[in-house]
């Protein structure tokens, strides 16, 4: 660029295009098309961009035209060209593009609409728990692909129309309504105390809770009570008919004390049944002794109304009505055994070995050989009606017998009698050890009287007359000085020796006087006796506070509790009366 | 040891009950003592109530489940037992 002052007019300025021959586009040019003089250069550099001018019309005429043209100027480097065929180079400055435009379609808009495929609205909360849920399906599909067992029904298939799935909920459910039906006595036996037992001195009462029966049961009499040690709250009711001119079958009845209007078991029995007792541990083992002398064991846990096991005449069956069964501690082997007794002399013992029931006889009374003169006139009188069987020592027992005595008996002595007792004039219907003082009993009989024993004094320590034949007594299970007897006049009594040695402190006239009750039974862990009467009922009561006392303690002592002191609080009344001679 | 029946007929007469409703995991009542638009009044209102009721004992602790629902009204009681999906409804009227 010429430098420009003031002065100076520019006339003609031609931009001058030499490259240097040593540059690099130089060598380029000289490696693909040889250049023999500068001037070439810059030729070829002027072509393309002539033909750049000619855009429109793609015709090769014209390209040809501007070729011609081009050759006209430049007439050498057209001939350089032509010999040495140059292919036309194309970099990427100096570019020739050739653009055609077609001619444009006119351009119209359609448009269609289809119908909108169903939709439906779908919303879903995710919570905690339906994760945990979808965590813990997937696992449990995972274990089962692992043990490979066989696929279920549909889900769908078992679902329509099945009620057993609902089978818990319906029992809940009645239990519920019932609550709500007897919600005040509900309340009544958890809650309720009698306050004005306070004012009424010694004195207590029963306060009447649920009465249980079961219509099928109407013509039957209650023959056996047993609470369940397991479940607090169940109970067994044996129901059968003590006259033996109306024996018409009988039943095992099973009630929860969640509902008292519809027994949860219910065994009918061929002949009436006259005693039962529920192991203690094994809950579910009820042992039944029968009217026609078969002893059957029934499980609760099995469905249908048919025994586990049941004696035969094979098999060891009484021939005479079983009055009491027992279950024992288990023996050696570990199978589980009870005792019957049964008014054809024979105490037996029976084993359940591997399902089947084998028996062993024990004593048979009426060979006994410590009976008198007067015994042997009448051998029938001998035979057994209640038995019991010592809380600590297992092998020790009692029989009370028809004739009114008492056999202390033992297990490992068959042929002997330890001791015996002339305890009544008429058959002694009940004998109970005492749950605390190992050596005190009560018995019971139809001679209206009760009498309490220690078992090394031949002479009861106490006697009670109640003015009806008493036909069970009943030691509670809190008190070694309570205990309560049921009167064939309607009446309970209850007797607490430590506060009145003479005197029951409560006797209640429970049911209506022809009705006569038969049995009675403490429950282990509430203050509630239920009682069992010749017309089917079983009655429920709460005993209020002052059957349930206990000693009073000087201010800053601790009450003194347990078997210990209950047997000590027995002891200090037999003391006293075993140095007074009565 | 008796069966379902029995035992839904023992409730249905008890002192006071009004009506009993068996509703299905998909809220469809399949056994009532009710007229027909009352059952399914009760089927719809109370699948949703124990759905709400079951997540919030849920979702405090999901290894815990709802059983029972017992709703008390100046009218009646409404018990409601939760069953594998089943929905087992009571009303009852207790006497007092």
């Amino acid at each position: 660029m010429p430098v420009v002052v003031d002065q100076m007019a520019v006339h003609f300025v031609l931009e001058g295009r030499l490259i240097h021959r040593n540059s690099d586009e130089a060598r380029r040019l000289r490696a693909m098309g040889d250049l023999p003089e500068e001037a070439v250069t810059v030729e070829t550099g002027t072509e393309p961009d002539e033909e750049k001018t000619d855009t429109l019309a793609t015709p090769v005429k014209d390209e040809g035209a501007v070729e011609e043209v081009g050759e006209e100027e430049r007439p050498d480097s057209v001939a350089l060209k032509t010999d040495k065929k140059q292919p036309k180079i194309t970099n990427q400055i100096n570019f020739s593009g050739r653009v055609t435009q077609t001619f444009n379609n006119p351009l119209r808009e359609k448009s269609s609409q289809t119908v909108r495929p169903p939709c439906c609205d779908f919303s879903a909360t995710t919570n905690q728990w339906l994760i945990y849920d979808a965590y813990m399906e997937e696992t449990q599909k995972q274990e089962q692909n692992k043990e490979k067992q066989k696929a279920t029904l549909p889900k769908w298939l078992m679902e329509h129309k099945d009620l057993t799935k609902v089978g818990k909920a319906v029992k809940m459910s009645e239990r519920m309504v019932h609550q709500n039906t007897f919600d005040e006595i509900a309340q009544n036996f958890k809650y309720f105390e009698d306050a004005s037992d306070e004012l009424r001195d010694e004195e207590g009462t029963l306060l009447p809770l649920w009465k249980f029966q079961y219509d099928k049961a109407k013509t039957l009499s209650v023959t056996a009570l047993c609470w369940s040690t397991k479940f607090e709250d169940l109970f067994a009711v044996g129901m059968g008919s003590y006259d033996s001119r109306k024996q018409e079958g009988g039943m095992v009845v099973l009630y929860s004390l969640k509902n008292s209007s519809f027994p949860e078991y219910i065994y009918p029995t061929k002949s009436g049944v006259l005693c039962l007792d529920i192991h203690k541990q094994h809950s579910n083992l009820v042992v039944v002794g029968l009217y026609d002398g078969c002893v059957a064991v029934y499980n609760l846990n099995i469905e249908g109304v048919e025994p586990m096991h049941k004696s035969i005449a094979k098999t060891g069956k009484h021939t005479d009505p079983v009055w009491q069964v027992r279950w024992q501690n288990n023996d050696m082997d570990n199978n589980t055994n009870f005792y019957s007794m049964s008014s054809d002399g024979r105490v037996v013992s029976w084993t359940l070995v591997k399902n089947e029931l084998v028996y062993t006889d024990i004593i048979r009374l009426n060979g006994a050989v410590s009976e008198g003169p007067e015994d042997a006139q009448l051998p029938i009188f001998t035979y057994g009606r209640a038995f019991d069987f010592h809380k600590q020592i297992d092998s020790l027992f009692l029989v009370g017998t028809e004739g009114g005595k008492i056999h202390k008996c033992s297990k490992t002595y068959s042929s002997q009698f330890l001791e015996t007792y002339n305890a009544h004039s008429m058959t002694v219907d009940t004998v109970k050890w005492n749950y605390f003082h190992p050596q005190v009993f009560i018995s019971c009989s139809s001679d209206w009287n009760v009498k309490i024993w220690d078992h090394t004094i031949n002479t009861p320590m106490f006697t009670f007359n109640l003015r009806a034949a008493v036909r069970d007594v009943s030691w509670s299970p809190y008190s070694s000085t309570v205990f309560a007897a049921v009167t064939a006049d309607g009446k309970v009594h209850v007797f607490d020796l430590s506060i009145n040695e003479y005197e029951s402190i409560c006797q209640q006239s429970v049911v209506d006087e022809k009705t006569k009750l038969t049995h009675l039974e403490f429950n282990p862990t509430y203050p509630i006796i239920t009682v069992g009467d010749d017309r089917g009922y079983v009655t429920s009561f709460k005993l209020s506070p002052n059957l349930r006392t206990k000693p009073k303690v000087k201010k800053g002592q601790e009450v003194p509790k347990g078997p210990e002191f209950e047997e000590a609080k027995m002891e200090k009344l037999l003391s006293l009366l075993r140095q007074s001679p009565v | 040891m008796a069966d379902v029946e029995d035992i839904l007929k023992r409730i249905e007469a008890h002192k006071g009950v009004i009506g009993t409703v068996v509703v299905n995991g998909g809220g469809i009542p399949i056994r009532t003592t009710l007229d027909n638009s009352t059952t399914v009044q009760y089927a719809g209102l109370f699948r949703q109530l124990t759905t709400m009721a079951r997540s919030t004992v849920r979702d405090i602790d999901p290894q815990n489940d709802l059983t029972f629902l017992r709703i008390r009204t100046k009218k009646h009681e409404i018990m409601v037992a939760l069953e594998n999906d089943f929905l087992l409804i009571v009303i009852q009227k207790p006497c007092e």
